[in-house]
């Protein structure tokens, strides 16, 4: 193994080793069990008092749709918030307190330390929503009887928005304190998530400029624009279809799939992110 | 500036707050970038990294992953170093800083002082040719000081260099086989001890002296008084016999002789001496500064 290769690994090994110790991982696991058991009771009740059965069976997956992207939504907040503030702390903490010192002044390039980090970080925040996202399409499984048409695609597309959201965490640690970087990535997070609702409002208003806030904010930011993808590959194909174009105006349901082109910006955009936090780690006196 | 750290040789440096010296050493590591010139560090120019590889380093700022043990800390820097040391090489290394039984806490939980020893061991760990040793004793008790230098004269006996930054002119003196002295970034003075010491003071305890014993004193240089304490400074060309035969003849005299010190400020004078006289130079450029815009 080169010297590089080395060193992104034992670095990548030493985030995920972090993360599992720090309580960030058991605050992330109490609200994804608490989470997962409290839409396992309300899909449950849903079952047995309104009656699926008095519903169509269109109706019903329309409903069900709904509930597992809102739900989701709230698993993908989760794990934005602890990616968000695990991405601070591993990089402008450790600047700051000096941990970085030793561990720059051993032979290891800088960009590989900032690899290992970022890679240690994308297989935890990944792995995590990925866990996370199937135990609750089990949990609606289970409790609805729903299985989402393309759960694969959608984890896949959520894991892709916690990767986008870390590396501008790490983006932002290599500029302003642990904390401020927490804070400021998920507040992005959060606002390009209403510009998209915003731009969605504008669509089914049939408003071009309101409907350009969520398309500029989705470039801007390929959060939003990940999470409609996901949320399009977990809503039964007909969910859209039932409410026609005002549907664009619902937050928790998407009209349409992602477009290779904007899956491609998405990659385009990580590496920009992750080539300037690279700069500017690279050239920072410690 | 200019420094040279030799095998089996330890250096200092020494300077006033703000005089460069950790700068001078987060240069040499690649922590911090030069504006201008260049480093070799074991014979590579230090800008590769792969110049570190047998390089051991002890923060000023000592910290460690508060979320590992001591001994996978030394596993990680193991690790990264790209060496295999023995399990049982690193545990030596930890107890050789008395953190043998602490191997298996949280680094967390240490007090700073057994913090800095961990960064001494960390230090070591990966079988160093050069040792940076910033503020090694900042943090430890008397016994961890001299675990220190204990260390430090181990090292340069198994012909390690090692380049020591310190405030504790004491702890310099015993330890270092030349040192520099840093002032605003640049070199006031290098050299051995001996080199930049010029001269040396002894200072004696003595009884019953007598006019011959005086004359005796006064023929082996510069000599104060107060009370029976005699402070003597020796020229600086002395060879090593005269402080033995200055003895023998004081006793010889009839002198009875209670203490005979080498005096230990002699560095310290030294570098307030050197620093002040950089400050000196300064003032005097400032006023004519002033003097030229009136």
């Amino acid at each position: 193994m080169t010297t590089t290769a080395r060193t992104v690994v034992t670095i990548a090994a030493l985030t995920l080793r972090e993360a599992s110790r720090r309580r960030v991982l058991w605050a992330l696991a109490v609200l994804t069990v608490a989470l997962l058991v409290l839409s396992g009771w309300g899909f449950s009740r849903l079952a047995a008092e309104s009656g699926f059965g008095t519903l169509t069976s269109g109706q019903a997956r329309l409903v069900a749709s709904q509930l597992l992207n809102l739900v989701m939504f709230g698993m993908s907040l989760i794990a934005a918030l602890g990616t968000a503030f695990l991405a601070g702390p591993t990089l402008s903490g450790e600047t700051e307190s000096g941990i970085v010192l030793a561990v720059l002044a051993r032979p290891v390039r800088r960009s590989a330390v900032l690899v290992g980090k970022w890679l240690g970080l994308v297989v935890f925040g990944g792995g995590f929503v990925v866990l996370a996202g199937l135990a609750q399409c089990l949990v609606v499984w289970v409790t609805v009887g729903y299985w989402p048409p393309q759960p694969a695609a959608a984890l896949a597309l959520l894991a892709a928005q916690t990767t986008v959201l870390l590396t501008l965490g790490l983006l932002l640690s290599t500029v302003i304190s642990p904390m401020a970087s927490g804070v400021v990535a998920v507040g992005l997070f959060g606002a390009t998530w209403i510009a998209g609702v915003v731009g969605g409002v504008g669509a089914a208003l049939g408003n071009d400029g309101v409907e350009r806030v969520g398309t500029i904010s989705r470039m801007l930011l390929p959060t939003d624009g990940l999470w409609r993808g996901a949320m399009h590959a977990f809503q039964d194909p007909s969910a859209i279809i039932s409410f026609g174009p005002e549907g664009a105006a619902f937050p928790f349901l998407s009209d349409a799939s992602l477009t290779a082109t904007y899956l491609a910006w998405a990659a385009v955009w990580v590496a920009m992110v992750w080539g300037l936090a690279a700069v500017s780690f690279l050239r920072k006196d410690l | 500036m200019s420094l040279e750290v030799g095998r089996g040789q330890v250096v200092g440096l020494l300077g006033p707050n703000g005089a460069g010296k950790t700068t001078v050493i987060k240069m040499l590591l690649g922590l911090v970038h030069p504006d201008a010139g260049d480093a070799m560090l074991l014979g590579r120019p230090a800008a590769d990294p792969a110049s570190r590889a047998r390089v051991g380093y002890l923060p000023e700022l000592f910290r460690y992953q508060p979320w590992l043990s001591a001994d996978e800390v030394l596993t990680l820097h193991v690790r990264l170093a790209g060496l295999d040391v023995p399990a049982q090489e690193q545990r030596d290394c930890l107890s050789l800083v008395g953190l043998a039984e602490r191997a298996g806490d949280r680094v967390g939980g240490f007090s700073k002082g057994m913090q800095q020893r961990l960064g001494l061991a960390v230090a070591l760990v990966a079988r160093p040719e050069l040792v940076v040793l910033d503020e090694p004793t900042s943090a430890l008790d008397p016994l961890g000081r001299a675990d220190v230098r204990d260390i430090v004269l181990e090292l340069k006996s198994r012909d390690v260099a090692v380049l020591l930054n310190s405030h504790l002119i004491g702890e310099v003196e015993r330890v270092c086989d030349r040192v520099v002295i840093l002032d605003k970034g640049r070199v006031a003075a290098s050299g051995t001890l001996a080199e930049l010491l010029g001269q040396r003071v002894l200072r004696l305890q003595v009884a019953d002296m007598s006019p011959a014993a005086h004359a005796r004193l006064d023929a082996s240089g510069e000599v104060e008084h107060a009370g029976d304490w005699y402070t003597l400074t020796l020229p600086a060309n002395d060879d090593a016999a005269a402080v033995p035969d200055l003895v023998r003849d004081l006793v010889a005299l009839g002198v009875r002789v209670h203490a005979v010190e080498p005096a230990r400020i002699s560095l310290e004078e030294r570098l307030l001496g050197i620093l002040r006289a950089g400050d000196e130079g300064g003032v005097g450029a400032a006023g004519g500064a002033g003097g030229a815009r009136q």
